[in-house]
């Protein structure tokens, strides 16, 4: 269970999120959605400790991950896949993976890792020994996923997975989280701006407009409110 | 023997510990993107270690690993100590802290060990080998320094291809916050690459100090020297700095040779403006954004 507690950020006097709290139960998925400079990403970036907050805790499963620096945060089970994908170029394919591996210091377990990833992500295999900056769009993401999964993390945390993908992909990554979330027990942390495609997928849903919280629901329901939507995403 | 030949053994020889240098340069670089000028006197002071080490036992040995080792612990505390307080500000104010560095440093040696110019032992002869009535100029002293460059080359070629943290290094130099989410504790491998690179820079002056003795500023011109076949090199790669330190070495011998040793200096800067003018981002780089 990850439990957010008023967690505010500034930069530099400006506040960026303002004491936003949520919980996501073990094998849940919450998406956090709202439009651009909602504080979407200062969330996902605090709770990955990548920014510290001016206030507010992050606590996982029971333990308080304040003030801890990323590669701890790592460690604890949580794994963050920042905007864009964030894969490394100069690397290869299987360096980005085996990288995020490292730390466990496990040689048996890491080619059972790679060899999951390669076989949820077949595209992948193919391409193994290519640097990583000759993967398409659709694939860096792919690549994105899978090393957050080589760290064994049991809760995701990802920055628009979908953005600038064309729609059958996006539809491809929304299916990928929700059966990881089946068949591996994982918990995500979902930031999108394509707010349908999260929902559908999403157990809980928060609304971010800047930095603040508007609406807190299952789902479903915020599926249905058009009024919320029309307000804050502009569709 | 012919003139020619002479000049080439002697460029391979010294450009070799340019290399070593360059390294040095290229291994900071890497990890953190400033350029250490203080990695001449770096090496200059742990070479003192050496001969103060050597002295005390009497073995050579002894020195040449003391100085590496002086080299790995004082690269790692400057990097702790000093660098990482200006990692965040403006480039320059790193640059203008390793510049101090090698005043404090060309400051304190003699202090401790008194600036006049000593003599430094070698491993092995510096008289050049004799084969029949023919004398090649090239020492067995210039063999071990050859071979020891290229033995430092391959172990961190095989460093960062081949292993772990060596992997863990690369994704650290390419994209330090994205490492961090990965689990790579960037910051003890940004130290690590500070010490690994001041190891490099105490082996060049460990085969500096024999022919070029040793006082404490008898780095600058190798630091010159090295500067400019890292720049050429394009400041990220290791082969680049060893085929430019070479290339470095084999220039100046021949300018020293055929035009006058007084235009050696004056040479290397003419090398380095004419190939930054062609190639700005350095001859061994391959994108071009990650310009120099």
């Amino acid at each position: 269970m990850l439990e957010v507690d008023g967690l505010s950020v500034s930069y530099g006097g400006v506040s960026a999120l303002d004491g936003v709290s949520l919980r996501i139960p073990d094998n849940g998925i919450t998406a956090v959605l709202g439009p651009n400079g909602a504080g979407k990403s200062t969330l996902i970036r605090a709770i990955a400790g990548l920014v510290r907050p001016r206030a507010g805790r992050v606590l996982y499963g029971g333990r308080l991950l304040t003030g801890m620096s990323p590669e701890a945060i790592v460690r604890a089970g949580i794994s963050m896949v920042p905007e864009g994908g964030g894969i490394i170029r100069e690397l290869t394919v299987e360096e980005n993976l085996r990288l995020a591996h490292l730390w466990r210091r496990d040689r048996a377990d890491l080619r059972k890792a790679l060899d999951e990833v390669m076989a949820l992500f077949p595209p992948l295999a193919a391409r193994r020994h290519l640097p990583a900056n000759s993967l398409s769009g659709g694939e860096r993401q792919m690549l994105a996923v899978g090393r957050a999964l080589m760290s064994r993390a049991d809760l995701l945390l990802l920055d628009e997975p979908s953005l600038g993908l064309a729609p059958k992909l996006v539809s491809l990554i929304m299916r990928t989280v929700h059966d990881l979330r089946a068949q591996r027990g994982l918990s995500v942390l979902l930031v999108e701006q394509n707010a349908r495609s999260a929902l559908s997928i999403a157990d809980e849903a928060l609304l971010l407009s800047s930095g603040r919280t508007v609406a807190s629901r299952r789902a479903g329901e915020l599926a249905h409110e058009e009024e919320l939507w029309h307000a804050y995403l502009g569709y | 023997m012919n003139y020619f030949f002479v000049l080439t053994l002697t460029g391979v020889a010294a450009g070799m510990i340019y290399a070593a240098l360059a390294l040095a340069l290229v291994l900071v670089w890497r990890a953190t993107r400033v350029v250490n000028f203080a990695q001449g006197a770096m090496a200059m002071a742990t070479t003192y270690v050496a001969l103060a080490v050597i002295q005390a036992t009497g073995n050579y040995w002894f020195g040449f690993v003391a100085a590496l080792a002086a080299g790995m612990i004082m690269g790692a505390v400057a990097e702790r100590g000093i660098v990482r307080w200006v990692e965040n500000g403006p480039p320059l104010n790193a640059v203008i802290l390793t510049l101090g560095l090698l005043l404090i440093l060309e400051a304190v040696v003699p202090m401790i060990w008194g600036a006049q110019i000593r003599s430094f032992p070698a491993p092995f002869s510096i008289a050049a080998l004799e084969v029949g009535t023919a004398f090649i100029p090239l020492s067995p002293f210039n063999i071990f320094t050859i071979g020891v460059v290229l033995l430092v080359m391959v172990a961190l070629l095989v460093l960062f291809r081949f292993t772990g943290l060596g992997l863990s290094m690369r994704a650290a130099a390419f994209a330090p916050e994205i490492a961090r989410l990965l689990g790579v504790r960037v910051g003890r491998l940004l130290t690590f690459g500070w010490g690994l690179a001041t190891v490099a820079g105490a082996l060049a002056g460990l085969l500096v100090a024999p022919t070029l003795l040793l006082y404490p500023n008898n780095m600058d011109a190798i630091l010159v020297y090295g500067f400019t076949a890292a720049v050429l090199g394009g400041l990220d790669s290791p082969i680049g700095a060893l085929v430019c330190g070479l290339s470095m070495g084999l220039a100046l011998s021949f300018i020293g040779g055929y035009l006058g040793p007084d235009l050696e200096t004056a040479g290397a800067l003419v090398i380095l403006i004419a190939i930054l003018m062609v190639r700005p981002q350095g001859l061994f780089v391959h994108s071009a954004e990650r310009r120099v």
